[in-house]
């Protein structure tokens, strides 16, 4: 496994600039790159989580940004309510993440296909519309967090540099854990349900349990991403759980290359960059971005990663 | 008593129009395996269309079918440039390349008509207010759209059940290699049912276009209700699309208004106002839940196995 791959490459630059990018940001005195990087990177931890489900599971969410929802509304409505201490709030985010996850896929989870497609779509616009209505935590404009969640010192997220290197942090951690959790036994027959599900079942194996576990493990990822956005953008509405954010998910993850550890990292970099990009370039970038993406499924097998995969073979 | 017939008809009414946008997704999806979701885009380039023509053309009604016209071309053009492609691919594939569509749709529209939504006037003889029962009054446009999309229903299951391209139709949602096999072109099939679909969703959007203002981002709502119907009457079936649609249709408008009354009998009148909106709202998704737990497949599955 030692042999140098050109998506090998191209990821060890792409990760190496990601941890130098304060260190520019501070010499050209660009502020606006590190406040772009830091939300590029929870939208990476939240198509990660995303991944685990749909490219190695086999899980076609399509309501992942509910997590971002939940997460971020477990730190701004705990904000409102006088707790501020992120050791509080964070566990919170994700416990809450985790009995939603847990709810929501155990009926999704019932169905398959297309159904569990437009199930998890409608799950999140029911979550979508219940934050609406929290009439107390701002409804449809949405709540302002006035204050980041307090690590009593350890971290100050308050500080760019320190926030920026934190998200990094979650989202290398995230990374890690899901590259244990996809070569651990769990994870090989959570792989083999995606392949088979029949075999696998006709093996012994207790499918629908093994999927709901997954499940509830992307969701408490996503969940974590949600609690970083909260704190990134000091605010969080509803409109995070809107059903274009969970296909924007959908979209980085597949533009990266469904399946791959750092393909959705890399798909996230791209997709928003490129947003980005063509938004400076003309206030209509949806007219471009749109036929793109489809041109994307049409002709791109397997995302970027599968891109650089077949430029290594030659 | 007023207010429940009131109700009652809305609720009817939301549930036929909805029943025309989920017809056309659950026949594009049983027929072609394509999950559409510009289908609500559809939806939005109808009422758009409508205004637009019925504001040129001075006339409601020759607005309304030169626009129905319009949005049958697109459905038919959309077909054959984009989705065509999509055939045999997978889902996931599908869900990217229309989410791409919406993108466009939506931005093109502003592009077109700018970002202010647009307003479609009716004639004044369809805003006085009919006489239904001995003094319960309904306004005409909204019996209007009753009447028009029961017509269309009727129309719709007397062409799938009766005539030979509605042979061709349930033969291709119940087996699509077969009626290949058969000798049957299955391409024109599949553009004529996706224009169809289109069609269906554009009369939906004109027809909701006076109540509402014409915006972007119409059909997106509406689409995800549509993918509910789909999902309780069973993928494909349009006997399942109709009875989901009125049921849907029904708990909704139904849920809106009576259920603050009814929790304010239960709970405090403060936390039943906090209550009522978000709980009417998660209603039809319970319904959903509920569905799914006992029948998997929906009500009325296409094809079984």
């Amino acid at each position: 496994m030692k042999t140098f791959t050109v998506s090998k490459a191209v990821t060890a630059l792409m990760l190496a600039g990601l941890v130098l990018l304060p260190l520019y940001s501070q010499l050209s005195g660009n502020i606006f790159i590190l406040t772009l990087f830091t939300r590029v990177i929870i939208l990476a931890l939240a198509a990660a989580s995303l991944n685990l489900i749909m490219g190695f599971g086999g899980m076609m969410s399509f309501g992942h940004a509910a997590y971002l929802g939940i997460g971020g509304y477990a730190v701004g409505m705990l904000a409102q309510e006088g707790v501020g201490s992120g050791f509080i709030q964070f566990p919170v985010a994700l416990a809450a993440s985790a009995i939603y996850g847990l709810v929501i896929g155990a009926l999704s989870l019932r169905t398959r296909g297309v159904y569990f497609i437009m199930i998890t779509l409608a799950f999140a616009q029911m979550a979508y519309y219940v934050a609406s209505g929290l009439a107390r935590y701002g409804g449809d404009d949405g709540l302002t967090v006035y204050k980041r969640s307090d690590f009593s010192g350890l971290i100050n997220l308050s500080n760019r540099t320190q926030f920026y290197y934190l998200c990094l942090g979650c989202l290398f951690a995230v990374i890690v854990l899901i590259w244990r959790i996809v070569n651990s036994r769990f994870g090989l027959v959570v792989q083999g349900l995606r392949s088979n599900e029949q075999r696998m079942q006709a093996i012994g194996f207790p499918a629908k349990r093994y999927q709901l576990v997954c499940f509830v493990i992307s969701g408490m990822m996503c969940g974590l991403a949600g609690a970083l956005l909260a704190n990134n953008t000091d605010f969080i509405s509803p409109a995070v759980m809107y059903w274009t954010r969970s296909g924007d998910l959908m979209v980085m993850v597949i533009l990266g290359g469904m399946g791959t550890l750092f393909g959705p990292v890399m798909g996230a970099v791209v997709y928003l960059l490129l947003e980005e990009f063509l938004s400076q370039l003309t206030e209509y970038w949806a007219l471009i971005m749109g036929p793109l993406l489809l041109l994307i499924v049409l002709f791109g097998r397997g995302g970027i990663m599968g891109l650089l995969g077949r430029l290594n073979r030659g | 008593m007023l207010l429940v017939v009131e109700q009652f008809l809305n609720g009817l009414q939301f549930g036929l129009l909805l029943f025309l946008l989920a017809a056309g997704l659950t026949l594009v999806f049983g027929i072609m395996d394509l999950v559409n979701l510009a289908h609500g885009s559809l939806y939005m380039m109808g009422a758009y269309f409508a205004a637009t023509f019925a504001a040129w053309t001075g006339s409601f009604l020759l607005g309304a079918l030169l626009a129905l016209g319009a949005t049958l071309v697109l459905g038919i053009v959309l077909e054959m440039s984009a989705l065509r492609h999509l055939y045999g691919r997978d889902h996931l594939d599908h869900v990217l390349a229309t989410f791409g569509l919406i993108l466009f749709f939506n931005e093109a529209v502003r592009l077109i008509w700018g970002p202010a939504g647009l307003a479609l006037p009716l004639p004044v003889w369809l805003t006085v207010p009919v006489p239904i029962l001995p003094g319960i009054h309904y306004p005409a446009y909204r019996l209007a759209i009753i009447v028009v999309a029961l017509m269309v229903a009727l129309l719709l299951y007397l062409g799938v059940m009766r005539t030979r391209i509605g042979m061709l139709i349930r033969a291709g949602a119940s087996n699509r290699e077969m009626i290949g096999a058969l000798g049957i072109n299955i391409k024109l099939l599949y553009t004529l049912v996706f224009g169809l679909g289109a069609a269906l969703a554009g009369l939906a959007g004109l027809m909701q276009a006076p109540i509402l203002t014409v915006q972007i981002g119409m059909g997106e709502n509406i689409l995800i209700l549509a993918f509910v119907i789909v999902v309780i009457g069973g993928i494909g079936s349009i006997r399942g699309a109709f009875i989901a649609a009125i049921s849907v249709g029904m708990i909704d408008t139904l849920g809106r208004a009576f259920l603050p009354n009814l929790l304010r009998q239960v709970l405090s009148s403060a936390a039943a106002s906090t209550a009522a909106p978000a709980l009417s709202s998660m209603l039809i998704y319970l319904v959903m839940a509920i569905v799914l737990v006992v029948r998997p497949e929906g009500l009325f599955p296409a094809n079984r196995r």
